[in-house]
């Protein structure tokens, strides 16, 4: 079930190509009245919203509103207690072979036993023919600046090299969507900014949806086609709001763009707001 | 990098000569201090050292070697291996389902709280002499430490690990390949080495009850035919044995849990 349909007014959103408004898009990702529980304590009470092929989406919401939770929930690692998860038309039960989960903590994630070039491998193992790999792993080892890196093993590496490697291994699954758990909270502030700017590129460069889920407002804005603001628990959506910024964005431009500023202050009082408002446990 | 490699290697080679004179010293000071001791003793339990190298190159390089030490071996690799594969599959198994585990940690507890030497009258009623109850014995008696570590290894596994292989779909061959075993390496090979210095305890005693040849066998007869520089010579060659198969067992640890070394390398000065 491949639907398109119109986006609402309060759901605008902006292609990936600089400010082409797209009125009719592919809807890949859709989160229905998505609800989780933990005993009796409720997480998620009915999170709501689309995603669409090529769009960049990132999910903010306060500490504790659950982001890994609903990630986890669109990823098919946990199951919803309510509501569904339907990629590329099909409801999640299980993670989906055209998807792909870049964790927070990379010294997790990566295999401390295999090179950086083996951990990029184990997930091609069923999905490419062995022929077909040597080629691929080196192209996005290359996309993510550890080209000629294959052969350390993650703690040779910094940690924005090992996130990179963890990103390098999202690539090469050629997933249709890459989500992204707060891929960049371990690393240091600078390592961030390089980080950023190489998921806008190899976004652009492997033509991927991508959903990130942040605590960081300006990393959300300035990454965004659209923000979705959680409100804190039990979560909701709060608000979807478009991204209009020019593509490509850079670190210096577009922070200096006053409707940067504008949307910025937007997330930010949403945030405090949802702080306020949220059940104290 | 070549560079810096080789460097590297040729200070580690003169760093090895340098250990190896220090760990030398000492052992061959002894020797030589026991040689001269001995060289006058006319004592019946203490003969000379020379004699008992004598009658170590005569048993052991002549028909002893064939006789004595090369079943000796045999049974004992074939123990070892048998114990350590049957610790690493039935671990691997029972930790990775949590209500086999529960089921077999009691009986496990029991049959690991048996000291193995009381095997012994239960193997020579089931196998009577020879060289398949002297491998039962050390199967049995050796097992355990291979197994319960397994089990741990395998329970160790950090839960965004079995994320990832969820999330990246890989199947149950590729996870227990790629991602539980190597986690499991470390522990496992802890069990292991107790596992090999308890098959060469169990093999010898296995052997000085149930066997018509081996070390064990050899010393035990020749204690009892009072022919002391065998008992000398056989103690030292078990001795010998034991020391290389813990070499040859470091060695292996090391190669294959290279990547831990480094790692602990690498976390231990906070790099």
């Amino acid at each position: 079930m491949k639907m398109t349909e119109t986006y609402p007014q309060d759901k605008a959103r902006t292609a990936p190509e600089a400010g082409a408004a797209v009125v009719n898009a592919e809807v890949l990702l859709q989160l229905q009245e998505l609800q989780k529980n933990y005993g009796h304590v409720q997480i998620l009470a009915g999170v709501d919203f689309e995603i669409c092929r090529g769009e960049f989406v990132c999910v903010v919401g306060p500490s504790g509103s659950g982001k890994t939770t609903l990630l986890k929930c669109m990823a098919g690692l946990l199951e919803p207690s309510g509501g569904q998860t339907v990629f590329e038309g099909q409801q999640v039960t299980e993670p989906p072979a055209k998807l792909a989960v870049v964790f927070q903590d990379y010294s997790r994630s990566l295999l401390p036993w295999m090179t950086v070039w083996q951990n990029v491998e184990l997930p091609m193992k069923n999905k490419f023919a062995k022929a077909e790999r040597p080629a691929r792993i080196e192209s996005v080892l290359e996309a993510v600046g550890l080209g000629g890196k294959g052969s350390l093993y993650p703690w040779q590496m910094s940690g924005g090299m090992q996130q990179r490697a963890a990103i390098a291994r999202g690539l090469a699954y050629q997933p249709d969507v890459l989500l992204m758990d707060e891929p960049f909270a371990a690393v240091d502030a600078q390592t961030r900014i390089e980080l950023e700017d190489l998921v806008l590129r190899v976004r652009q460069e492997f033509d991927m949806t991508v959903v990130f889920v942040t605590h960081d407002i300006d990393e959300a804005v300035y990454l965004a086609d659209r923000v979705v603001v959680l409100s804190g628990a039990p979560t909701t959506v709060s608000r979807n709001i478009a991204v209009d910024l020019p593509q490509p964005r850079n670190q210096r431009d577009t922070k200096l763009l006053p409707e940067y500023a504008r949307l910025r202050a937007e997330v930010f009082e949403l945030i405090q707001s949802a702080k306020s408002h949220a059940t104290i446990r | 990098m070549s560079t810096p490699g080789t460097t590297r290697r040729s200070t580690e080679r003169g760093a090895g000569t340098r250990l190896f004179l220090l760990r030398a010293w000492l052992p061959a000071g002894l020797l030589a201090a026991w040689w001269l001791a001995s060289a006058a003793s006319t004592s019946l339990y203490f003969p000379p050292l020379q004699t008992i190298l004598e009658t170590l190159r005569q048993d052991w390089l002549g028909p002893g070697f064939a006789e004595h030490l090369l079943p000796s071996i045999g049974k004992f690799l074939a123990g070892f291996l048998i114990a350590s594969l049957a610790g690493i599959g039935l671990g691997l198994i029972i930790g990775m389902y949590p209500a086999l585990r529960a089921a077999a940690e009691p009986i496990i507890q029991f049959l690991r709280s048996l000291p193995p030497p009381v095997l012994l009258p239960l193997g020579l009623l089931l196998f009577g002499i020879g060289p398949s109850m002297n491998i039962a014995i050390i199967v049995f008696g050796a097992v355990w430490p291979t197994l319960l570590n397994t089990i741990d290894g395998v329970r160790s596994l950090d839960p965004q690990l079995t994320e990832m292989t969820r999330s990246y779909r890989l199947t149950r061959a590729q996870k227990i390949r790629y991602v539980i075993l190597p986690n499991a390496g470390p522990q496992i090979f802890a069990g292991l080495r107790t596992t090999l210095q308890m098959s060469i305890i169990l093999i010898v005693v296995s052997e000085m009850v149930a066997s018509t040849n081996g070390i064990g066998y050899y010393v035990l007869n020749s204690q009892q035919t009072f022919a002391v520089p065998q008992t000398w010579a056989g103690t030292l060659v078990l001795g010998l044995l034991g020391y290389l198969a813990n070499l040859i067992f470091i060695r292996l640890e090391r190669y294959v849990l290279r990547w831990q070394a480094g790692l602990l390398a690498t976390t231990g000065s906070g790099a």
